[in-house]
């Protein structure tokens, strides 16, 4: 059996197990476990000469992405743990839900691997609607009424989304078939980059624009963004870190996919212009709103947004230089946002509330916890020596070089949200800490529930990025930069 | 194809946009139902017209899936959760009927205009087959916006999932996952949105969409 259908097959197997498994300690550990195993058939891809089959394909393009997803799929379930255990200790939870929230958290994992790994356009497409499903339930947990408008709206929104790139990819099977004749080989990733040149390109270009629309939406781009940030803020916090470090990325993985095909085409419109004016859209929108959010989660979705919009810009650029700083940037924001959204989530859960103004003085009352979010926005604001400061530096020089006139909006993007992200982590981590909301007691006699490893792990991860990476992953980097165009 | 073949599949197509026209002004909710049972039913025979027209067995399962799920048991249980929740009251579309009428034409043509062009070395029946079920997506969308109403929402949207199997079914040697999967999803969907009706039924005693709206985290 191969490393990849462990990897896909083990939080499918997951799932089953921990639905049937009651008690919460139990549940989570097993989470854990099966996580474990995952990211350890993950590193194996390392090691093993990758292989794409009929089912699958591992490239230089997926292979960090598994790993990475595997890894925060890891942390997060470490970090899940704590975080469920004070959540049931409130009785926010209870156990039945708990028992569907692990089996959901190990079906999602799959969805996203698959996704990742699948070697054909359907399957793909599949797993991204099953990926919104597990998400749609999970964002619902709490049952409260805001919950069940966000997971409502969030269903809505990227329910349509996934239906127009279901269109999208009948449509780039209709263009592939006459060349390739129909059947399965026509919708199959290796197949269709070895045929590409061939096909014709007018069907091709309507292909992608339902594509990058539909899913971009999961991207979370603007203007159709609505959905992202009630998501983000009205679930469990575990899940705001996996949408943000995991789904967006899967969904982006998607459409860079196809803007692989197009430009393997090469009669194909060039898709830069669409997804640079998507990207900056979505950077000087989120931008903006990051200075009127009160709500802490709220508050870092609308920088998911803001980064997404860097990544985007950075691949509709193109060129070797900006499509490396994209992939650079897709990895640091994944880490560094799911690692802040470990922080809020014990934040919130020392301080009783998710209003910015009420959170104050963290690094007072629990200095590992408030100087590792500190770390976190310093590190997601672009500032050196993290490896988000090396990504967005390469993307600012090489747009500067190429073209003066779009660095100008990506610059004033990126310090309009810099302003914002130091003008709230001072309120969050300094000044004198507040009282518990509700009960009134000081905020430093609440413990931090659980550990702050996935935390510091992952801001290591981006510390180190920051300063040194590794020759493969730099290789990799460097093969998909070119064959994205 | 002969003649008849190209006839019949390119008629079938049409009564299927006919009845996404038919879905935008219906005004009362059991109304909306039964156009909608009927567009699933001229979908089943437009699946399994390709099915035997083409030689592909296998587009009979997708006939056979589209009529059991959505010709039978979604309307049936649509008509239910109407029944149980007493909203079977005239509905509001957010616009008139005569400009939903001009939007959904204008609509149309757009789909026409941006399909003919860059399909012009596929076959006829390829290009009409794309337009129209472009046209389907694209009048399910328009119900989507136009409506409050979240059962008027959940038909929009399987709607537009019809238009995605009018695609699907159109295009020759189309590999079974995808239709199954679109039959499968329909079905996990409906669940949800079952789930969903239920849940916002008990918290909020409406489906109206715009009061649920004002439930937010924050106002912004």
């Amino acid at each position: 059996m191969s490393a990849v259908a462990v990897i896909v097959a083990t939080p499918l197997i997951g799932a089953a197990i921990l639905a049937l498994v009651p008690g919460h300690r139990l549940g989570a550990r097993l989470n854990i476990g099966f996580s474990a195993i995952t990211l350890l058939a993950s590193l194996a891809l390392f090691v093993v000469e990758p292989s794409s089959g009929a089912l699958f394909v591992v490239d230089a393009f997926n292979i960090y992405l598994i790993a990475l997803t595997a890894f925060v799929g890891l942390t997060t379930s470490v970090f899940s743990a704590g975080y469920i255990a004070h959540e049931i200790a409130i009785g926010k939870l209870d156990e039945r839900k708990l028992r569907f929230y692990h089996a959901m958290y190990q079906a999602f994992m799959f969805t996203m691997l698959l996704a990742l790994s699948a070697n054909n356009l359907g399957v793909m497409w599949v797993a991204v609607e099953g990926a919104t499903l597990t998400t749609v339930l999970m964002v619902s947990l709490y049952r409260t009424a805001a919950s069940i408008e966000a997971a409502w709206k969030y269903f809505i929104l990227c329910g349509v989304g996934i239906a127009l790139a279901l269109f999208g990819t009948i449509l780039m099977y209709m263009a592939a078939q006459p060349v390739m004749g129909p059947g399965m080989a026509a919708m199959t990733w290796t197949e269709l980059m070895g045929h590409v040149a061939k096909i014709s390109p007018a069907i091709l270009n309507l292909a992608f624009v339902f594509l990058l629309i539909g899913y971009g939406t999961k991207v979370g781009l603007a203007p159709l963004h609505a959905w992202l940030p009630d998501a983000h803020a009205e679930g469990p916090t575990p899940i705001s870190a996996v949408l943000s470090g995991l789904l967006l990325n899967v969904a982006l993985y998607a459409v860079l996919r196809f803007k692989m095909l197009l430009a393997a085409n090469g009669q194909a419109i060039a898709p830069g212009p669409l997804m640079i004016a998507m990207g900056l859209a979505s950077l000087l929108l989120a931008g903006l709103m990051l200075y009127r959010r009160r709500d802490v989660k709220r508050f870092f979705a609308y920088s998911s947004i803001e980064h997404m919009g860097i990544i985007t810009f950075a691949f509709g650029m193109g060129g070797p230089l900006a499509n490396f700083a994209g992939l650079l940037h897709m990895a640091m924001h994944s880490l560094t946002k799911s690692a802040i959204f470990y922080a809020v989530g014990h934040a919130v859960q020392v301080t009783g509330t998710q209003r910015i103004e009420r959170i104050s003085g963290l690094t007072v009352s629990h200095p590992a916890l408030g100087w590792g979010l500190l770390a976190g926005v310093v590190a997601i604001a672009g500032l050196p020596p993290f490896g988000v400061f090396m990504s967005e530096f390469l993307l600012v020089t090489s747009t500067f070089a190429r073209q003066p006139l779009l660095a100008l909006p990506l610059v004033v993007g990126i310090l309009v949200a810099f302003g914002a992200l130091v003008l709230r982590v001072q309120q969050l981590c300094f000044g004198a800490p507040g009282t518990v909301e509700g009960s009134g007691a000081p905020v430093a006699s609440v413990p931090v529930q659980g550990t702050l490893v996935p935390l510091y792990a992952h801001l290591a991860l981006v510390l180190v990025a920051g300063v040194w990476l590794p020759g493969p992953l730099v290789a990799w980097f460097q093969t998909v930069a070119a064959l994205l165009g | 194809m002969s003649d008849l073949g190209y006839d019949a599949a390119h008629m079938l197509g049409a009564v299927v946009l006919l009845m996404s026209f038919a879905l935008l002004y219906q005004r009362r909710l059991f109304s909306l139902l039964n156009v909608f049972t009927m567009q699933a039913l001229a979908l089943t025979a437009t699946a399994a017209w390709q099915a035997y027209s083409h030689g592909e067995p296998h587009l009979y399962i997708t006939a056979l899936l589209t009529l059991v799920l959505k010709a039978i048991l979604i309307p049936v249980a649509l008509h239910r959760i109407v029944v149980k929740m007493k909203i079977h009251r005239t509905i509001e579309p957010a616009l008139g009927i005569g400009l939903t009428m001009v939007a959904g034409v204008s609509l149309v043509t757009l789909s026409i205009l941006l399909v003919l062009p860059v399909t012009a070395d596929a076959t006829a029946l390829t290009r009409e087959n794309l337009a129209l079920s472009l046209s389907v997506v694209l009048l399910g969308l328009l119900m989507m916006i136009s409506r409050r109403n979240a059962v008027s929402q959940v038909v929009g949207f399987m709607s537009i999932e019809n238009g995605l199997i009018l695609a699907a079914v159109g295009a020759a040697g189309m590999p079974l996952v995808v239709e199954m999967s679109v039959a499968f999803s329909v079905m996990v969907a409906f669940i949800i949105f079952g789930i969903f009706l239920f849940h916002i039924r008990e918290r909020f005693d409406t489906l109206d969409m715009q009061k649920i709206e004002s439930f937010r985290g924050e106002s912004d």
